[in-house]
Formats: C-alpha cells, sequence, structure tokens
C-alpha cells in the first residue's frame, strides 16, 4: 500500500505537514463513503486511492457499495445520458425500478457515519435516512444542461444534503444547499501513472502489435458514445491525408456501463480496412494503460460530454501534447496553447493533432507546462486537501474560517 | 551574514487553504458581468482576482485575474481585458475599493463602446461566479529571528506565502503584509519591512516572490 510519504518528492513535505494539521481537525469524526462500483470507472478509481489515505491520516473512513441488479444499471445509465442532455425514454417504471433499488439499500446499508458522502446519482435516494448526521452529493457527471424530467426528480432528493460537490463550474446551478467546486485527480504514484522503464512500455506495444514506426494518436476511454470514439476515427482519417501515423483506441468497460458493447461494434466496422489503426478492449490493466500513453505523441480526448475527463490529467502528467475537447472538467486541465489544445468539432481535433505533429517542440513545451499545472492542481494531494475542508465546512459556514 | 537577533515576539507561519464554494450565479454578456460584481460577496471579487495567480503560478506571462481573462478571450473585448488586467491592485487595501475600480473600468468602457453590450459568450463559456473559502491554520513553524525565519521561508507552501502576502493584505484588511509587519514591530528594522511591503506581487509568480524575499532579506545583510 502507497505511504502519504512516498508523495514527498512529488509535491514537497511542507504539503503533506499540511494535510496532517487539517485531517487532525476531523478527530473523532466518521466519514462514509457510498457508491455503486468497486472497479472500473472514475469514482471507484479515486476511491480505491483516497481511503486508505484519509485512513493514514488518522480520519475514520469507510467505504459501502450499493447493490443494483441489471435493471437498475441500465436505468441509472439512462439518468447518465439523460444527465449529459441526450434525452433518452425514461418511463415510469424505470423510476420505480429506481427508487425500488434505493429503498433495499435504504433498509440494508447502515448509514451512521458522522458525514455520508454519497457519489453519484445511483444512491441518491439514500438520503431519505438522513437524521442528524451530515450528507454530500458528489455529482460527477456533466449536468451542464441536463434532462429536465430527470434532473427535477433527482433535485426533490439533491435539496436533502447539506452540500453538494461538483467538477466544474458550469455544472453549477442555484441550488438551496451550498455547492463546492472539486476537481478530482490522479495519483502519480498508481500503475497507471508511475514512472515505466522503457523495456515495458515496448513490451505493451508488441503484446498489441503496435509497431513504433510512426507517430501515435492515442484515445484511452470507455467505448461510448460520449467519448465519441467514432469522431476521433474522422480525425484521424483527416490526419491521416498529410501525415502518415497510428490510431490507438484502446479502453475497457465498467460494471454500471450496459451500452458500450454496441459502440465497440460500430468502432470496429468503421475502422476494419485500416491496419494502422488498433483497436484494444482491454481488461482493466493499468500497467498497459500507462504504457500506451507513454508510447504516444499526441493523446486525444474528444469527448461530447464529460464529467472531468481524468484521461487528460494522466496524459500531461506523463507530458504528452493533448488535444481535447472543451467541455466538461477539460477546459480546467487545459489552457489553450499553454498547456495543450481544446478543439470544438471533428475538423479543429485534426487541425490540431496536425500542429502538434508537425511541430514537436511546441508539441513538447505544451506537455511539460501541462505536467506541471497538473502537479500543482490535480495530483491525489490536492484531491484530498480538498475533501478534506469539505468535511470541515460541514460544521463552519462562514467564508473565512479560523483553525485556532 | 543574517543576524541572530531575538525578535520581541516570535512570528508564527500560517496556511491558508482554500475551498471553492459555487454560487450558480453566471454571467453571459458585460452588463450582466457588472452587475453580479456588484450584488456578489466580496469573497467572490477576492476569488477572481486572486486564484489565477495560485493555479497558474507556473505560468508566466499570466492573466492576472478571471474577469480580464475572459472578457479577453471569450467576448474578444481586449482593450477592456487590458485594462482590467492592468488595475494596480497593490494601491487597495480592502475588497470594497478593488470591486468598486473593477466596476467603473467596465461601466466606463461600456460609455465608450457601446456595441461592447452586444456582445455574448456561447453556451458554456459563460463566466461562473465562485467564491473563496479560507481555512487559515496556524502551522508548526515558529521563529525568532531572521535566519530562521528565511530558512523557513526556503520550505512553506505557496498557499503559506500566499496567505502572509495577499490574503492579509487584502482579504483580512491589514495595511501591509504579515512578513513586513512583523519585521518593522518585532525587529525593528523599518528599511527591511519596507522594501519587502514594496514588492509587487501580482506580477511574479509564488517561486519568484518567495526568491525576491529571500533576496531581499540575503541582500540587507551580505554587505555588514
Amino acid at each position: 500500500m502507497i505511504r502519504l510519504e512516498e508523495y514527498v518528492p512529488i509535491v514537497g513535505q511542507s504539503v503533506i505537514d499540511d494535510l496532517k494539521l487539517i485531517a487532525a481537525r476531523l478527530k473523532g469524526k466518521t466519514i462514509q463513503h457510498i457508491n455503486s462500483t468497486s472497479v472500473g470507472g472514475g469514482v471507484a478509481e479515486i476511491l480505491n486511492r483516497m481511503v486508505p489515505l484519509l485512513q493514514e491520516l488518522g480520519v475514520d473512513t469507510r467505504w459501502d457499495l450499493i447493490k443494483g441488479g441489471e435493471q437498475f444499471f441500465e436505468v441509472t445509465k439512462k439518468f447518465h445520458n439523460a444527465l449529459h442532455g441526450y434525452s433518452s425514454e425514461i418511463t415510469k417504471k424505470d423510476f420505480e425500478i429506481f427508487l425500488e433499488t434505493n429503498q433495499r439499500n435504504i433498509n440494508e446499508i447502515n448509514t451512521s457515519g458522522d458525514i455520508v458522502f454519497v457519489h453519484d446519482p445511483q444512491p441518491i435516494a439514500l438520503v431519505k435516512k438522513k437524521r442528524d448526521n451530515k450528507w454530500i452529493w458528489r455529482c460527477h457527471v456533466d449536468v451542464s444542461n441536463p434532462d429536465e424530467k430527470v434532473w427535477s426528480f433527482l433535485m426533490d432528493y439533491i435539496a436533502r444534503y447539506d452540500s453538494a460537490v461538483f467538477s466544474a463550474p458550469s455544472f453549477s446551478r442555484r441550488l438551496p444547499i451550498r455547492q463546492f467546486l472539486i476537481s478530482p485527480s490522479i495519483d502519480p504514484l498508481s500503475d497507471k501513472n508511475k514512472e515505466l522503464p522503457q523495456d515495458i512500455v515496448d513490451a505493451v506495444l508488441l503484446k498489441y502489435k503496435i509497431p513504433q514506426d510512426k507517430p501515435i494518436i492515442t484515445q484511452i476511454s470507455r467505448f461510448d458514445r460520449l467519448k465519441d470514439p467514432l469522431g476521433v476515427i474522422e480525425a484521424y482519417q483527416e490526419v491521416k491525408k498529410h501525415i502518415d501515423c497510428r490510431l490507438v483506441l484502446a479502453g475497457g468497460g465498467a460494471a454500471d456501463d450496459p451500452e458500450g458493447a454496441m459502440i465497440f461494434t460500430q468502432v470496429m466496422e468503421k475502422t476494419k480496412n485500416d491496419k494502422d489503426i488498433h483497436i484494444l478492449l482491454l481488461a482493466q490493466n493499468d500497467i498497459e494503460i500507462n504504457a500506451l500513453q507513454r508510447a504516444s505523441t499526441v493523446i486525444i480526448q474528444k469527448s461530447i460530454r464529460e464529467g472531468f475527463g481524468l484521461t487528460v490529467a494522466e496524459a500531461l502528467w506523463k507530458a504528452k501534447p493533448v488535444v481535447a475537447s472543451n467541455v466538461g472538467g477539460i477546459p480546467l486541465q487545459i489552457k489553450h496553447k499553454y498547456s495543450g489544445l481544446l478543439c470544438h468539432s471533428v475538423t479543429g481535433a485534426a487541425f490540431a493533432i496536425k500542429q502538434l505533429l508537425n511541430s514537436p517542440v511546441y508539441a513538447m513545451k505544451l506537455g511539460e507546462n501541462g505536467r506541471e499545472h497538473i502537479r500543482n492542481n490535480f495530483l491525489i494531494t490536492r484531491h484530498l486537501r480538498d475533501y478534506i475542508l469539505l468535511f470541515l465546512s460541514l460544521y463552519y459556514p462562514e467564508d473565512i474560517v479560523h483553525l485556532g | 551574514m543574517i543576524p541572530l537577533l531575538k525578535a520581541k515576539e516570535p512570528f508564527r507561519f500560517y496556511t491558508r487553504l482554500h475551498l471553492s464554494e459555487l454560487t450558480g450565479l453566471r454571467a453571459t454578456t458585460l452588463v450582466q458581468l457588472v452587475q453580479l460584481i456588484k450584488e456578489v460577496p466580496g469573497s467572490c471579487v477576492y476569488h477572481h482576482t486572486h486564484r489565477f495567480l495560485q493555479q497558474h503560478q507556473f505560468l508566466s506571462p499570466e492573466p492576472p485575474n478571471d474577469f480580464a481573462y475572459w472578457v479577453s478571450e471569450i467576448l474578444s473585448e481586449k482593450e477592456l481585458g487590458e485594462r482590467l488586467a492592468s488595475i494596480d491592485i497593490m494601491q487597495f487595501s480592502r475588497i470594497h475599493d478593488l470591486r468598486e475600480k473593477i466596476i467603473l473600468v467596465i461601466e466606463e468602457y461600456l460609455k465608450e463602446e457601446r456595441f461592447a453590450q452586444l456582445k455574448f459568450a456561447r453556451e458554456g463559456e459563460e463566466f461562473h461566479f465562485i467564491k473563496s473559502v479560507s481555512f487559515v491554520i496556524p502551522t508548526n513553524y515558529l521563529v525568532d529571528n531572521l535566519a530562521d525565519f528565511v530558512e523557513i521561508m526556503k520550505k512553506i507552501t505557496f498557499d503559506s506565502i500566499y496567505f502572509h502576502i495577499f490574503e492579509a493584505r487584502l482579504r483580512l484588511e491589514k495595511k501591509t503584509n504579515d512578513f513586513s509587519f512583523w519585521i518593522e514591530h518585532s525587529l525593528e528594522d523599518k528599511e527591511l519591512a519596507d522594501k519587502l511591503a514594496d514588492l509587487d506581487p501580482y506580477t511574479r509568480t509564488l517561486d519568484d516572490l518567495r526568491a525576491a524575499i529571500i533576496n531581499i532579506i540575503d541582500k540587507r545583510f551580505s554587505n555588514r
């Protein structure tokens, strides 16, 4: 297990000292995280790292999962799409399935933590069980333009929480409760982000039969239409007219994402005649993802909607030049022309990729700036700090809090 | 050689950690922007005139405040952006006065450039008002002479420097920064205190600021 001290060479001793100072203020409080899956997707990934570190800081932290069947996750996938502004047919029956599963979990999960920290819409209705403890709802999805029917359904529950947390300012709306901006983070010591020797990178490319004979453009994402893999292929095809290169599309699926298989089939169909396109349906293998990112010349994240886009932070941490859509939390990570290039369309993405492939010095500078920006703002140590402050804010309503 | 002269009162380094609170308020035009600047809490004005410095402290040159950045990059009102960016924040010791100045600059511009009020941000590029919630916490670093002060200066966080330089002056409405105040009153070295007080922290990265403070103290005693 990774210890806090191991972060000192990356962020400095004083950052770790600050964490200890504020964590001590939570002595005697129990924090209880609740979400729907322990593997796959950004939320589980963050909690897997965050919970042990909070415990090491002396913050009594536990993590519970709700249980739900296939039907429940189909409904929550519909909710997910609807919150991203894609209206799908959500029936009365769907809402009933959602509430039945939540009710079962209300009956089964002990929510006696001093602070109950609920992640995403799946367990949102658990707040019905709120007593005199504090409850936080953490929204990881882009709700800047949600389907009003689903949003209004969720609002009945959101209003019962003490605070809500969003990943980007554009997701905020007028709410009757306090709401905070906390960006997610990456762990620089995780298998996905730690330094890798070149022979491991080479071995992974060999395994997947990806020659390193020409520039490699990569998107690492679940096969999900909101990640726009088909748009990435079109951008690559546009670039390929002028610059010989390869495209790697790699990703897995999360336990709560039944739609992925269909998108994967469409991707395979669209790329079957190009041997320079490598489609990799990966099981959870962080070292391999890490190696693919490190082997890439340019990394792309052409999402249509994005909760935050942790793959951008991962790529920037590896000092890679990144082309990414100007959506969700991505503009917080990339300052256009300083730490990467933002795009709004397939042609814009293609143009930006061409710029980076043709100007390696410029591309390198963007990557270096990106790495420093991630070091200062998007590593797990900053995330830990924000969460501890968030917990403290539940007990201090003022704008300037003196912890003497 | 920095003297080990003992201070009348020791200096406790504090750190200030902030949490960003969303307000749900957003502007799409200059008229909306100035209206909301008039209404939002002071902690919002503070956030948008100081956040960029800290988050992008490694980038130089950098836009010094969010209002200037949004006006220039999103509304393409470069001249107004320049006027907002060049407001001398050092001359204000109260957020209230800084807010009034920002409002004045925008309203004057709107009078001069009537078409400016017709510009609007695209969906997704609105100006979102955020406020800073500050947690002020004493660290374990306590010094009673300048030599130790410099040693601690080399290792404290940006947050700590930020608190003693920016937050102390403007948000907590002290007339000078904490370092100058201590040096003047506890070490009775007004000349050095004035030199540190004259530093313009808004035109440097935080790393440069740290180096500049150490350098001024070193220089002061290098010829003795």
